[in-house]
């Protein structure tokens, strides 16, 4: 069996599980996050009196914060009532950041585990050998009674990452790579394990770009075997004690790929799809209007961090925006610790309280029509900054500074040459 | 599950949640207000040119992009009576069924154009198109059928929280 399969057997009180059969799973952590009122109204409809088990969900506002409108601050504050009625601690209101980025933090994401939340970059967890998938408000509703949830075992394609990085490249670019082979609908319904020498020299951080962005693909998962990275971020949390999987070794996959990352040059997805990949080049010169660096895909200390080392010193032009919105509190403070959050505000950047920031075209920094945006963040769909009018390229966090620091877009290898 | 008949609007591969339902009326939890949005970012005339038990016919992929359950409130209470695709978002696919709106995977192309007359029958799995040709598609699975007949999983966990 694979270690999904593994995990989702022992969810499921079963000695085996196979690709396509249906399980019934016990979930051990169900995160709503500040969308999805619908989950409650849907908890209500059902009849749905105690949770099943407080300790096991967790609330977290990260797109409406601070709540840009009344009715956003009203949905907040129907959540804090319920979370407070029914015992969950577990509520990270305004400050805490993205979700993703939050759970890990506060200790609650462990290998092994099934997770679920209302938000399709759950596969983002795969980085630390959970179980985890995105699902919708009325499904995570059934959870909060029942505590368990009905999967479909799924089909596991093996990426195998060789080589290492060059110079100006990053995981993000990988990850478009990738999206640029296999496509918006490469991986509906499977799983990906991301393996090989390249991928155990990334950093947690660099994994969970990987693995966030695999839902692009439409992998309904992800798997990266945890090693002692893994085991040194949760031990730094106080968690020891967790079950870890591993893969059977005659587990037949469903696809098995090698890709050599050091072949991989900057690249962008330009508008309006995620798979719309071309590197960086092909599109130099194009004027942008905002730059965006934040997000759970390319908001972390080391996103800050790239973002910093362009442009440390140095000005952005008078007239481009550049938004930089930290991951999670804990980001936050770390990034103004190190001193880049003061480099990347002296070089004209506007910084946006944690959380997902403009990237869900609510506030903080939204598109007006006939604006171009670069962003270090996943999607580029049309409307999904603002006007749908509006253009975004998707791309690395120093393709992003880059492109900010000349008001266009800009391959990083350019102005790192330059400078640093 | 019984017939369903209304007229096709087609569109394209990968429409994703965001242009099913734009991010920005997101905050919105009334379902009629939902509604009105309804295929917005892919065409802003969809809400007003309906009828209710108009059926979608969209290409690979659809509903991709995000987890959001208002893509599949929007469609449903604007009363469009099936999605046809030829693959979906897994996480939308899942909500449809829940909210009991069926979503139909095609094997391929049904070479059907906007306004053309539908009827599905999905008991029988059968799709007749305008010109009498008959189109099949795969039975859901028990566990899916069962919950797609109780009307949406809502009702059925209802059912088992007993009075
Ligand atoms: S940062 Fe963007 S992609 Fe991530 S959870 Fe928030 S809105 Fe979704």
């Amino acid at each position: 069996m694979h270690a999904i399969e593994k995990i989702l057997a022992r969810a499921a009180g079963k000695d085996r599980v196979r690709a396509g059969e249906i399980v019934t799973a016990a979930v051990d952590l169900a995160e709503i996050n500040d969308l999805y009122l619908q989950v409650i109204q849907s908890f209500e409809a059902m009849d749905g009196r105690a949770v099943w088990d407080p300790d096991k969900v967790a609330f977290v506002f990260d797109h409406y914060s601070p709540p840009p409108t009344p009715k956003a601050a009203d949905n907040h504050r129907l959540m804090r009532e319920f979370a407070a009625a029914q015992g969950i601690t577990n509520l990270f209101d305004i400050d805490a950041g993205v979700c993703h980025q939050v759970m890990p933090e506060a200790g609650l994401v462990r290998p092994g585990m099934v997770l679920v939340a209302t938000d399709s970059h759950t596969t983002t967890h795969g980085a630390f050998g959970a179980f985890a998938t995105g699902v919708g408000a009325t499904d995570l509703a059934v959870v909060l009674i029942r505590g368990t949830l009905w999967f479909v075992v799924p089909e596991v394609v093996k990426i195998e990452l060789t080589g290492s990085l060059q110079r100006g490249t990053t995981a993000k670019d990988v990850v478009l790579r990738l999206l640029q082979e296999f496509k918006a609908d490469g991986f509906v319904y499977k799983a990906i394990e991301y393996a090989g020498p390249a991928l155990a020299d990334f950093s947690i951080a660099e994994r969970m770009v990987i693995c966030n962005m695999a839902v692009e693909m439409g992998a309904k998962t992800t798997y990266i075997q945890p090693d002692h990275k893994v085991q040194e971020y949760l031990a730094a949390r106080g968690i020891e004690d967790y079950p870890l999987d591993a893969t059977d070794p005659d587990y037949e996959y469903a696809e098995v790929y090698e890709f050599d990352v050091s072949q991989v040059e900057p690249l962008l997805a330009a508008p309006h799809s995620v798979d719309n990949v071309h590197p960086v080049g092909e599109y130099a010169g194009t004027a942008i209007n905002q730059a965006f660096i934040g997000t759970c895909t390319g908001g972390r200390l080391e996103d800050l961090e790239m973002a910093a080392q362009v442009l440390r010193g140095r000005k952005i032009p008078s007239g481009v925006r550049l938004v930089i919105t930290p991951a999670s509190r804990e980001v936050f403070l770390k990034a103004i610790e190190t001193g880049c959050i003061q480099d990347l505000v002296e070089a004209g950047a506007t910084v946006t309280s944690p959380g997902c920031g403009p990237c869900i075209g609510i506030h903080q920094g939204m598109l007006g029509p006939g604006e171009v945006c670069i962003s270090a963040s996943s999607r580029n769909f049309p409307g999904r900054m603002g006007s749908p009018q509006a253009e975004i390229y998707v791309a690395s966090p120093l393709t992003v500074a880059a492109s900010a620091l000349r008001g266009r877009i800009t391959d990083p290898r350019e102005v790192m040459e330059e400078g640093s | 599950m019984g017939k369903l008949q209304g007229r096709a609007f087609i569109f394209k591969d990968n429409v994703d949640t965001d242009q099913i339902y734009p991010g920005r009326y997101l905050e919105l939890t009334d379902p009629k207000a939902i509604a009105a949005h309804a295929m917005e970012g892919a065409d802003p005339t969809f809400a007003e040119r309906m009828r209710p038990g108009d059926i979608i016919v969209a290409g690979r992929n659809f509903g991709c992009g995000s987890s959001r359950e208002h893509a599949v409130i929007a469609l449903k209470e604007a009363g469009v009576g099936a999605v046809l695709a030829l693959s979906f978002g897994r996480i939308f696919y899942r909500n449809a069924i829940n909210l009991g709106l069926p979503a139909i995977r095609l094997a391929a192309e049904p070479g059907v154009a906007e306004g053309d007359l539908l009827t599905i029958d999905l008991e029988e799995g059968t799709i007749t198109l305008a010109n009498g040709e008959v189109l099949t598609f795969a039975p859901f699975p028990p566990e899916i059928r069962k919950i797609i007949q109780g009307g949406g999983v809502i009702p059925l966990v209802k059912s088992e929280q007993g009075g």
